[in-house]
């Protein structure tokens, strides 16, 4: 049977650390990610999780720790947020192209300057690239069970590439939810030890961090991006696994939510989309054929998964809670990209929304509903992104006009 | 007779890597290894060496070796030696051996942190005094009055106006227990410092002066040679440091002015052709003299007793 | 030219590159005038000297000649002969 207790989502996650028995530990402090690390502390200062912590002077060096401890062969994870993650983007590229797994928790907040400790997705989303898994959460359950999943995943051996598992600051791991645990068993059995085929040993000495050529660098890189599709299937081979075990079924890379009748589909990921789901249920009420596609799995990005679900529908609203200057949203660019050269696609309307923490609720969600309904009907996408809730007279009086 | 067959079993730095001919930190390299055993996991942040000893598929190491980035050997290393300790792999050792752009510059924050923990991590610094590995730049370890690419000597330049960063007293000064400076141009006591370093456990620093023929501009027969004179000048002594208080130098034998080390390396000739260059090489002659007074490098005269007058200048 | 994954290579692979390609002068030992010190064994940065039996040889694959074991052996046995002409 298992145990279920209303707790802050931060201690949830150390909780599903835990039961993951990792070796090495390594995390530098910034907020909203300091309650994951400080429970994880006061779990091995009382004895109750055997793990070697190591406190670390920046973030570049909590993700070089994890690297080489990963490739000595040891389960190893680490957490941090905003400009912590930035800061370690060089140890997550090199750690992606040697193949060093392991699994960080990227708690969302939104990138300086200005600074703010507020949540959006710039972090990740500005680490798209490497070759991590990322992997974005509703609720301080799927948090703990996703992490749980993350270890397998990163650990796979055709994987062997760093997991995040993305939360919203504040909103996930500062709030309290209820949380039923798995108990230590069952995570044994689902989560066997780390046994990379090649790891440092002077038993069989190997060589890490070679210089490679043209000749050769391209090919390298692709088997990153080959292991990334491969990783699709497996993603949702892990969570059906888990589901089986808990009875708690989040779906795999995506959670399609009443999108078989739906004319309006939203696309979005994170916390956001748990009031997104309370307000489809009301539009439903009103009559209106609104569904949603919660992205569980951003990168590799579920594209076939994306497709199948958005079929019928006239028009598609992504949420963008991030924004590459001087272009778009990215998850809107992402799947305007697999659309575009489709015969019959929906018109994409990409939204951005929640930046620095701007509230996503249900009257924004309505107003995303209808404008998206409105450059459906009229059959012609917007040159621009639309800026929820923008105060463009603020911009514009800032800027003298 | 397969090639490999060749060398004797302390030989964990093999033939074949790319280093310039007469390359001061390959030979240091041999030695080190030579002086662990294989029972060490070597970590080597980005430069000559690792770019030398990493062409894909033509690695030197019998030992197991990590390149991962630039900044973060001492990172790396802190994370392996943790895991051994999770693994309870006491017998292996965590070693890292890095050049001086890595260990002075870009990676001295993380080598700070790794220090202040008490990390079981002996650090290895093949300094050549600047960032070789790209042509030469000016790093913290060049020393000063020396030509460097991006500080040249120049109609209005004497090149490094900085001194070179004292890292071994940085580096003692975080409580470490063991700290030591050597050269290739005297093996047998390089070795023995590996040995001793090895003997302890937590941080230990040893930082290895390696002459590099192809910047520093000299034929490349002539490395230990010009080792030898950076040792014999007084600009690089040679000791050792246990729980910060020195324990050891290594004294010189025949004493030489600095011009002597100077003068046969391109990177110090801009100093010979005026009265500026002189008056720089008389304040490299006063820092030799400051680490001979310092560490006590010279051998006590025999006649200490007897009184000398003093000199015309001292009166 | 395998890919391996994460760019992991065997250790020791540095021989299939034989870089006595690059020298301009080789060292030529003159077995009557070494005394087996050892030293050219333990200077070359290259590990090209070794033993057979108790003498000395020079592995001419991997020499590139900088010409650090003529100058320090002590007894002069070293010679730099200019390559190929």
């Amino acid at each position: 049977m298992s145990v279920t207790q209303v707790l802050e989502g931060s201690e949830a996650v150390a909780l599903a650390v835990k039961a993951c028995r990792p070796q090495v530990i390594s995390a530098y402090p910034i907020s909203p990610q300091t309650h994951i690390v400080e429970a994880l502390a006061r779990m091995i200062a009382d004895g109750d999780l055997d793990c070697q912590y190591v406190r670390v002077e920046s973030e570049f060096s909590a993700a070089s720790v994890v690297s080489g401890a990963s490739a000595a062969g040891s389960r190893s994870y680490s957490a941090s947020s905003s400009q912590g993650l930035l800061l370690m983007t060089e140890v997550l590229y090199a750690s992606a192209g040697m193949r060093l797994p392991f699994v960080m928790t990227a708690v969302n907040r939104a990138v300086s300057a200005p600074i703010t400790i507020q949540v959006d997705h710039q972090d990740t989303i500005s680490l798209r690239d490497p070759g991590l898994i990322q992997l974005y959460v509703e609720s301080s359950q799927e948090a703990y069970d996703s992490h749980i999943a993350a270890f397998k995943i990163a650990e796979d051996p055709h994987i062997m590439l760093p997991v995040l598992v993305c939360m919203d600051g504040w909103i996930l791991t500062h709030s309290y939810e209820r949380v039923s645990f798995i108990g230590q068993e069952d995570v044994n059995a689902f989560l066997p030890p780390f046994r990379p085929a090649n790891f440092l040993d002077v038993k069989n000495p190997k060589t890490w961090g070679s210089y490679a050529e043209e000749d050769v660098l391209m090919e390298f890189k692709y088997s990153i991006h080959s292991a990334m599709q491969y990783a699709k299937r497996r993603i949702n081979e892990i969570f059906s696994e888990l589901a089986e075990i808990t009875g708690r079924d989040h779906g795999g890379l995506i959670e399609a939510y009443q999108t078989e009748d739906a004319e309006v589909v939203l696309i979005a990921m994170g916390s956001m989309v748990g009031t997104i789901k309370e307000t489809i249920d009301k539009l439903r009420v009103q009559g209106q054929k609104v569904g949603l596609i919660k992205i569980r799995c951003y990168r590799p990005f579920p594209y076939e998964e994306i497709l199948e679900s958005i079929k019928g529908a006239k028009v598609v609203a992504v949420l963008d809670a991030n924004f590459s200057m001087g272009s778009e949203g990215a998850l809107g660019m992402d799947l305007k990209a697999k659309l575009c050269n489709r015969p019959g696609a929906p018109i994409v309307v990409d939204f951005i929304a929640g930046l620095g923490g701007r509230e996503v609720n249900e009257a924004r969600i309505v107003e995303v509903v209808k404008k998206a309904r409105q450059v459906g009907e009229s059959g012609l996408p917007l040159d621009e992104p639309y800026w929820v809730g923008l105060n463009l007279k603020l911009v514009e009086e800032g800027a003298g006009k | 007779m397969n090639v490999s067959q060749r060398f004797k079993e302390d030989e964990l730095f093999v033939s074949g890597h790319r280093a310039c001919h007469g390359c001061g930190m390959a030979l240091s390299v041999r030695h080190i290894l030579k002086a662990t055993g294989n029972n060490v996991i070597v970590v080597t942040p980005t430069g000559c060496l690792e770019t030398f000893s990493s062409p894909y598929g033509y690695s030197p190491w019998r030992v197991p070796w990590i390149h991962h980035v630039f900044e973060n050997g001492p990172s790396i290393a802190s994370g392996i030696a943790a895991a051994l300790k999770a693994q309870g792999r006491d017998n292996e050792r965590v070693i890292v051996i890095g050049g001086d752009g890595a260990t002075f510059d870009i990676g001295f924050g993380a080598l700070s942190g790794m220090l202040e923990r008490g990390d079981d991590v002996l650090y290895i610094c093949v300094d050549n005094g600047a960032y070789m590995n790209t042509g030469g730049q000016r790093s913290g370890a060049s020393p000063l009055f020396s030509s460097t690419t991006t500080d040249p000597a120049g109609r209005h330049s004497l090149g490094k106006l900085q001194k070179k960063k004292d890292l071994p007293a940085i580096i003692a000064a975080h409580g470490v227990p063991y700290v030591a400076t050597a050269s290739p141009a005297y093996l047998t006591d390089l070795e023995k410092k590996i040995q001793k370093a090895m003997e302890y456990h937590g941080p230990r620093y040893i930082q290895i002066d390696t002459p590099c023929p192809t910047v520093w501009g000299f034929s490349s027969h002539q490395t230990l040679e010009i080792g030898r004179l950076g040792v014999q000048s007084g600009l690089v002594p040679l000791y050792e440091m246990e729980n910060g208080k020195v324990t050891s130098v290594r004294k010189i034998k025949k004493k030489i002015g600095v011009e002597d080390y100077l003068k046969p390396q391109r990177r110090f000739r801009h100093l010979f052709s005026s009265d500026q260059g002189r008056q720089a090489i008389a304040q490299i002659q006063a820092l030799a003299n400051e680490n001979i007074e310092k560490f006590g490098l010279l051998k006590e005269p025999e006649n200490k007793n007897k009184e000398t007058k003093p000199t015309k200048e001292e009166m | 030219m395998k890919i391996t994954m994460g760019a992991v290579v065997l250790g020791g692979t540095s021989l299939d590159y034989k870089t006595g390609s690059w020298r301009d002068q080789r060292p030529v030992i003159d077995q009557d005038l070494c005394k087996k010190c050892g030293i050219c064994e333990s200077i070359c940065p290259d590990g090209c000297v070794y033993q057979e039996e108790d003498v000395y040889l020079i592995d001419y694959d991997y020499c590139k000649g900088c010409g650090l074991c003529a100058y320090e052996c002590p007894a002069d046995a070293i010679q730099m002969i200019s390559e190929g002409k």
